[in-house]
């Protein structure tokens, strides 16, 4: 009688949720409340949905995603702290047909990889950047990021930072042979959802052709922050998106009839 | 056979690409431009990657992600831009990837000068980059041997999937000498099974020289030193001269090899019976050849253009069997034929002089 | 046999080609040859030289400390080169731009005026060429001249004839500085 139930309801039910085939069925060592998870799941869906996990190439940095090449199906590599982009440049100049994306935290991109960040923009390189931004350094403990806002306490910045943080998505927006570089949010379900849309036009404009695109995206850091992940998304929301407003910073004009 | 009247660097960039070198990425940096400037032109004709990228830094790391990607390719640079390829040097060889890196060498430390060299021994034979590992690394004394050193290492770093660097100096690179060129290889039709193409029908494949567990990065550690094993016991080169009766012997590499040919044929021509060893591979060292040398000749003179960096190879590889003895000139100086008879007329014992 | 010698002048008086020119001669004459410029940042307005090695025999050192064949261009490398010329070799030089002498009498000294007689300036590095396979028929004048009409770069070949020209001129210089040596 119930396994009769039971087969009568499957057969009437419907997907709508599960796990991303882009995605490794496997534990990240991310954080409890850590937004990595979110950019990941986002990242994965986004592949999926635009049918490229099979010609994808991930390049992961230093840095707390220093293991992305595992969370995912797909072609993936590790680069030096901050050289992803460079890496990418590489992989793409190669086989300019496969779809190559670099996911890189705030230090990795804004301090010790701005050369290449900036270069990789300056070129129009086709690559998508999925750029994490939480204003701090994760991997090795709290310290002092590009990002950190002004007045910010962290680990190396104990009396709160002097100085104003780096806004990566206004600098590189100014390159002209930039295609698509927008900031998003992962503080709530409704900025969630504007941010994978945003992955999959930066995704769609690599494909087109289109030039270097970018999605930054404001992150939680509980652990860092020293905040529960609840108070670390409001932190987000209070203390960050002042900062760093969300919004296009450039959409190309061939971005927007995709 | 159509030999050609070429500049080193010209001659190296040619070779490369005949050689199936698809993508390049550099940096100008002297003396070693006219490599990036040649290839500036003809990689595009062929449909090619060239890129100058915006520092070595970010060369090394384009070449990195270009031998992922599973082609050919290469970089070149002077010591002061391989110092900043360190990093990605490593990076590579951790990845068990191929790829030539060629070092023009010039005067150092620091900035130094535009002028030849030999200073990047240690650089580029002790490990270039941080980690336990050796490069392989083929120093060529002339044009000629510059071309098919070129090819050698492409073949080289696809045999072993090992990062192999040419340490030319800037005589070298800016000498012309006639030479024939190899000729135009086809590329692979197929990219290697390590190559990241994208997951197409078969599983992900991984590239990373990541381990957090100390046995899992000893026992990655262990396959390095099992490879560099086979390379030594393989790979070591060396050319000689007048090594058959010579009661003392020369060691020299690269420019300062042929250089140290004129003074030995000096020596020759005046009845005085001594050789010339010239390492072909820095890494390997050719210990096996030597060794057996030292066994016959009354002593050995090392000469390079630095403050004795080779040196430290020969006296390991020589060990008690004959006293070594040094001569250098460094910061760009170059040392000459007579100079080098100088120091050796000082160091012959009179029985092998007379 | 071997012979070594050093182009020295500035820019613009074809002191690299020339060099260029003489060891693409020796090549194709089937000899092995070394071409080395000075290069770096004295190639912009200062002196300008290269040194070229021809022999039977495989070459040991490029690097040439005593040249025995100095072909000076102007008056700074002449101060500073032919002091460094090997004993008893041999000398030609620019005479329409070097007024000074030496004092050396162990060489043999070739005053050719080269710039006033050249139909060019430009041309001063053939008729200086002229000159020295006159002095010194190290190559032949035809491999020259062969030389000159397999490797001229192809955007320079309306300046052939004017280039073999240059040479007769530096070959007349030649042997009536010769009659009067």
């Amino acid at each position: 009688m119930t396994d009769l139930l039971l087969e009568a309801t499957t057969s009437h039910m419907e997907t709508v949720y599960c796990m991303p085939q882009a995605l490794s069925a496997q534990p990240t060592h991310y954080c409890p409340g850590c937004t990595h998870g979110v950019a990941h799941r986002l990242l994965a869906e986004a592949l999926d949905e635009l049918n490229m996990r099979e010609r994808a190439i991930l390049v992961a940095p230093v840095g707390c995603a220093v293991f992305a090449y595992q969370y995912f199906e797909i072609d993936g590599c590790e680069a030096p702290h901050g050289r992803a982009p460079a890496m990418a440049t590489g992989l793409k100049r190669v086989q300019p047909d496969r779809i190559v994306i670099t996911y890189q935290g705030d230090g990795d991109l804004a301090s010790i990889g701005a050369g290449e960040i900036l270069h990789a923009a300056a070129r129009g390189e086709p690559i998508t950047v999925i750029f994490i931004n939480n204003a701090i350094y994760g991997m090795t403990g709290g310290q002092m990021a590009p990002t950190s806002l002004s007045g910010q306490r962290t680990t190396s910045s104990p009396f709160g930072r002097v100085g104003e943080p780096l806004r990566m998505s206004e600098l590189l927006a100014v390159l002209p042979q930039t295609a698509y570089i927008v900031r998003r949010s992962l503080h709530n379900p409704a900025h969630i959802r504007k941010a994978k849309k945003a992955i999959l036009t930066a995704l769609k404009a690599q494909e087109a052709g289109l030039g270097f695109s970018m999605v930054e995206l404001l992150s939680s850091c509980p652990t860092n922050w020293g905040l529960s992940p609840a108070e670390a998304l409001e932190w987000i929301e209070k203390h960050m998106l002042p900062v760093f407003p969300v919004g296009d910073y450039k959409v190309a004009e061939a971005v927007k009839e995709l | 056979m159509s030999r050609e009247l070429l500049k080193g660097n010209v001659a190296i960039a040619e070779a490369a690409l005949r050689a199936g070198m698809y993508a390049y990425f550099g940096y100008p940096i002297t003396p070693q431009t006219e490599l990036l400037e040649h290839l500036a032109r003809r990689m595009p004709e062929l449909g090619r990657v060239f890129l100058q990228a915006e520092s070595e830094v970010a060369a090394i790391n384009m070449v990195y992600g270009a031998a992922c990607a599973g082609v050919r390719t290469m970089t070149s640079s002077s010591s002061p831009g391989i110092s900043l390829m360190q990093e990605g040097l490593s990076y590579i060889a951790a990845s068990d990837l191929p790829c030539v890196v060629v070092d023009v060498m010039r005067g150092g430390p620091g900035l130094g000068n535009i002028l030849p060299s030999q200073a990047d021994y240690f650089q580029v034979t002790r490990s270039a980059g941080h980690g336990d590992y050796h490069p392989i690394v083929l120093a060529p004394a002339s044009v000629q041997e510059a071309v098919d050193l070129t090819v050698l290492a492409f073949d080289l770093a696809d045999q072993y999937r090992h990062l192999v660097i040419l340490a030319a100096d800037g005589l070298i690179g800016q000498m012309m000498e006639p030479a024939e060129l190899p000729p135009m290889r086809d590329l692979p039709a197929e990219r290697p099974a390590y190559a990241l193409t994208g997951a197409k029908g078969r599983p992900p494949r991984r590239i990373a020289s990541f381990y957090l567990q100390a046995e899992a990065e000893e026992a990655y550690n262990l396959q390095i030193q099992a490879r560099l094993a086979r390379i030594r016991q393989n790979e070591q080169r060396s050319a000689e001269y007048f090594t058959d009766d010579a009661q003392f012997l020369v060691v020299g590499y690269g420019t300062v090899g042929r250089i140290a040919l004129s003074a030995v044929r000096q020596l020759r021509a005046a009845g005085v019976p001594v050789g010339l060893f010239r390492p072909i591979t820095l890494y390997p060292f050719p210990e096996a050849r030597l060794r057996a040398l030292a066994e016959r000749v009354a002593g050995i003179l090392v000469v390079e253009m630095n403050a004795g960096q080779m040196l430290e190879d020969v006296r390991l590889a020589v060990l008690e069997r004959a006293p070594v003895h040094f001569y250098g000139r460094m910061g760009g100086a170059v040392p000459m034929p007579e100079e080098i008879v100088g120091a050796l007329r000082q160091l012959l014992p009179t029985e092998v002089l007379s | 046999m071997q012979h070594e010698l050093i182009f020295a002048g500035f820019g613009g008086q074809g002191i690299m080609f020339g060099g260029q020119l003489l060891a693409y001669a020796a090549m194709d004459g089937g000899y092995h040859v070394t071409w080395i410029p000075s290069y770096g940042p004295e190639m912009r307005g200062g002196t300008a030289y290269c040194t070229v090695v021809i022999a039977d025999q495989e070459i040991g050192s490029p690097v040439v400390k005593h040249p025995g064949i100095g072909m000076i261009f102007n008056a700074p490398s002449f101060d500073k080169f032919v002091p460094m010329l090997q004993p008893n070799g041999l000398l030609v030089y620019n005479a329409s731009l070097i007024p000074q002498q030496t004092e050396r009498q162990d060489l043999t000294i070739l005053p050719v005026p080269a710039t006033e007689r050249a139909p060019t300036p430009q041309l001063t590095n053939m008729v200086m060429l002229g000159a020295l396979l006159t002095a010194k028929p190290i190559l032949s004048l035809e491999a020259l001249k062969a030389a000159l009409e397999a490797h001229m770069p192809s955007h320079r070949r309306n300046l052939l004839e004017a280039n073999l020209a240059a040479l007769q001129i530096g070959v007349q210089l030649a042997e009536e500085a010769l009659e009067r040596l």
